[in-house]
């Protein structure tokens, strides 16, 4: 995909300190409309602190954080609470499975839709006309995300009672209903069987081309990375080491030296 | 079964060899002699026996359920008698006109004591629904609710001992100040969860009442506040036999509404966040929800129905003071929520009669009753956690049917 000027979210030299640690070190990252960028780098690297600090579960010590939200003006969103950033239109997903175990899969997706309805407590009570249409509206849109990962046959079952894949899939389906421009996953194929990461593989690419939300994403699956993205940053040691397209960071030394190591055929 | 009674029987051997100083030795000081008490020691043995052979039935049935639903034949085939009189609109309506016809009637054919002690049962059973929002929905474990609840009584109390303000009047204001102290209370509380979560309500709980005890100008201090009026109705003069009729049925209507309420709540926008949040914080707000909202929300919410049944327990005693506020009606309220099952409304309602109405019945073993109180809870977290009645999601129904369209 060509490089557009539509940029969407513009990372500047984030830095990110946990007393004398240093997390991450002055990383600048940014991704466009209609891109799968991936973030890379051996355990530890700094890569979910990163995604913490952008999706404002950490305040970053320095640097900042743009948006560029498609038709709506710029904003710096440098320790906003993650309900405001989600709100913006960035969602993510985690790398250890977050659902709401005890809720059902549907509900789950419902909640996600929280921050595009209004319902007050008076509202809930009343049961107004207004109310019964965005009840109606989230329990339809809900529906439709989860035709959209394929769990529909379980709408009704506990989070807690679906296999592994399946939950990450939820966990997508629940992170798009709230209607984002960026989605923002955390090893989305962690856990997966070949099989499993095949289909995440099309599905992330089908997001994208279809609902047209760009895509930011941790991963350790070589294979899924060099597939799907168009463009790659590596992370070392908290510090950024290479960027560029999957070809160019296949064959850069540094990352071949700092992430690969002695590992060569990964 | 054969190898469950030899175990029992060891178990009884055990008992008694175990008890026999303390149950069949007696010495008797006086007479130099030594009794030795040989009913005491079949009583024992029979009791330990059968004990320890139910126990073991419950665990083998407890294993058994556990293994079938391992193999997932549980629950959706064999639905308890509960969830299915819940779910069979044949059976449930029957059932649910019986019980109001058993309501309305109930003042009347039962005596002016029996009213008066449903009354108190009813007023925790809303207790109950407030405290079920904010632990068993949202998760917030609360010890010390019965500090709303003594802000509800006291808001009535004071109004009306110092301006005269009558019931109708106090009852919002009461529910209101309710919902005032909640908010007051969960914004130093926000970012804590948990065990310290729970020190600090426990704490509020204890401040409440040592205020209430120590400021005698406003609240009149360990003497209480007497000579409170019962509920009025447009001014008519009542007996006592008729106002705690009229109480009653007030607390049933008030039942219905706290129900009502509740449950439109439990299947709203607010609601699902709640649930959220007491499932996984940062999740949920990592999709959008603002915490701070949601859970002063569902602090003010719990505390409002503590607030107004506080203006009715003031009024149906005509007397309060603050032993009526102690940590262990927090803790009855909280034990109601916990047995009747985190979050189910029905369970909430028949463990909040079950607790308040046994001791009143059982006065006879009312030495007993803080030990039979600790052993029920301690059977119903073993053998059924979740609650006596599970909180059962609501389905909804979407589109369901164009699974094919989409996979096609």
């Amino acid at each position: 995909m060509p490089e557009t000027n539509n940029t969407l979210l513009e990372v500047k030299n984030l830095t990110m300190d946990f007393g004398g640690l240093r997390a991450v070190d002055a990383v600048s990252l940014s991704v466009s409309a209609g891109e799968i960028v991936a973030l890379i780098g051996p355990n530890g690297a700094g890569k979910t602190t990163f995604f913490n600090c952008v999706t404002g579960i950490y305040k970053p010590t320095k640097g900042d954080v743009l948006v560029h939200p498609p038709e709506k003006k710029s904003q710096k969103i440098n320790g906003f609470k993650s309900n405001r950033v989600t709100t913006i239109g960035m969602a993510r997903t985690f790398q250890n499975i977050r659902l709401f175990q005890n809720m059902t899969v549907l509900e789950n997706v419902m909640i996600g839709r929280h921050c595009r309805t209004t319902t007050n407590i008076v509202g809930a009570i009343l049961r107004g006309k207004k109310t019964k249409r965005q009840e109606r509206e989230t329990v339809e849109r809900s529906y439709e995300l989860l035709e959209k990962v394929g769990l529909v046959d379980d709408a009704d079952e506990f989070a807690k009672n679906l296999p592994y894949g399946a939950q990450r899939r939820l966990e997508i389906a629940r992170a798009m209903a709230t209607d984002p421009f960026l989605l923002l996953l955390d090893e989305p194929a962690a856990g997966m069987n070949p099989q499993e990461t095949k289909d995440l593989d099309e599905l992330i690419v089908r997001i994208r081309d279809t609902e047209k939300i760009a895509i930011l994403l941790i991963e350790h699956d070589m294979k899924l990375v060099m597939n799907i993205s168009d463009r790659i940053y590596v992370m070392e040691y908290g510090k950024e080491i290479a960027q560029g397209a999957p070809m160019d960071i296949r064959n850069n030394p540094k990352v071949i030296e700092a992430y690969l190591g002695e590992e060569t055929d990964a | 079964m054969v190898d469950n009674i030899k175990r029992s029987l060891l178990v009884a051997l055990w008992f008694v060899f175990l008890t026999f100083p303390l149950m069949v030795v007696k010495v008797n000081t006086l007479k130099s002699i030594v009794e030795w008490r040989w009913m005491n020691m079949l009583w024992v043995a029979i009791g330990a026996f059968a004990l320890s052979l139910v126990w073991r039935w419950a665990m083998a049935r407890r294993q058994l359920k556990s293994k079938k639903a391992e193999q997932g034949e549980d629950e959706s085939v064999k639905a308890g008698f509960a969830t299915r009189l819940m779910e069979d609109p044949k059976l449930y309506k029957p059932a649910l006109i019986v019980i109001a016809l058993a309501t309305i009637v109930f003042p009347l054919v039962v005596d002016i004591y029996q009213t008066n002690i449903m009354v108190l049962a009813l007023i925790f059973v809303v207790l109950g629904l407030g405290l079920n929002v904010t632990v068993g929905l949202a998760g917030l474990l609360d010890l010390g609710y019965v500090a709303f609840f003594a802000v509800g009584a006291y808001t009535y109390g004071v109004l009306n001992s110092f301006y005269g303000l009558g019931f109708w009047t106090c009852l919002p204001i009461g529910g209101l100040m309710g919902a005032l102290f909640g908010i007051a209370l969960g914004f130093p509380i926000l970012r804590l969860r948990g065990d310290y979560l729970a020190i600090v309500t426990l704490g509020f709980g204890s401040i409440a009442k040592i205020v209430i005890e120590n400021w005698e100008e406003v609240f009149n201090g360990a003497k209480g506040i007497a000579g409170i009026p019962r509920p009025g109705f447009f001014g008519a003069e009542m007996n006592i036999t008729s106002a705690t009729t009229y109480t009653y049925y007030l607390m049933i209507l008030m039942v219905v509404f706290a129900i009502f309420i509740t449950n439109r709540l439990k299947d709203s926008r607010i609601g699902r966040a709640w649930m959220a949040l007491r499932e996984d914080e940062i999740a949920c707000v990592a999709m959008g929800v603002d915490m701070a909202k949601t859970k002063l929300g569902a602090y003010a919410f719990g505390a409002f129905w503590a607030g107004l049944a506080g203006v009715i327990f003031a009024a149906r005693n005509t007397y309060i003071n603050p032993n009526s506020f102690t940590f262990m009606e927090s803790a009855l309220v909280l034990s109601i929520v916990v047995m009747g099952g985190m979050g189910s409304i029905i369970g909430v309602i028949i463990a909040a009669l079950v607790l308040i109405l046994m001791p009143e019945y059982l006065r006879a073993f009312s030495e007993y009753r803080m030990l039979m109180f600790g052993a029920v809870m301690v059977l119903m977290m073993i053998f059924r956690p979740e609650g006596l009645i599970a909180n059962v999601r609501r389905k909804y129904t979407g589109r369901k049917v164009t699974t094919e369209d989409a996979n096609a």
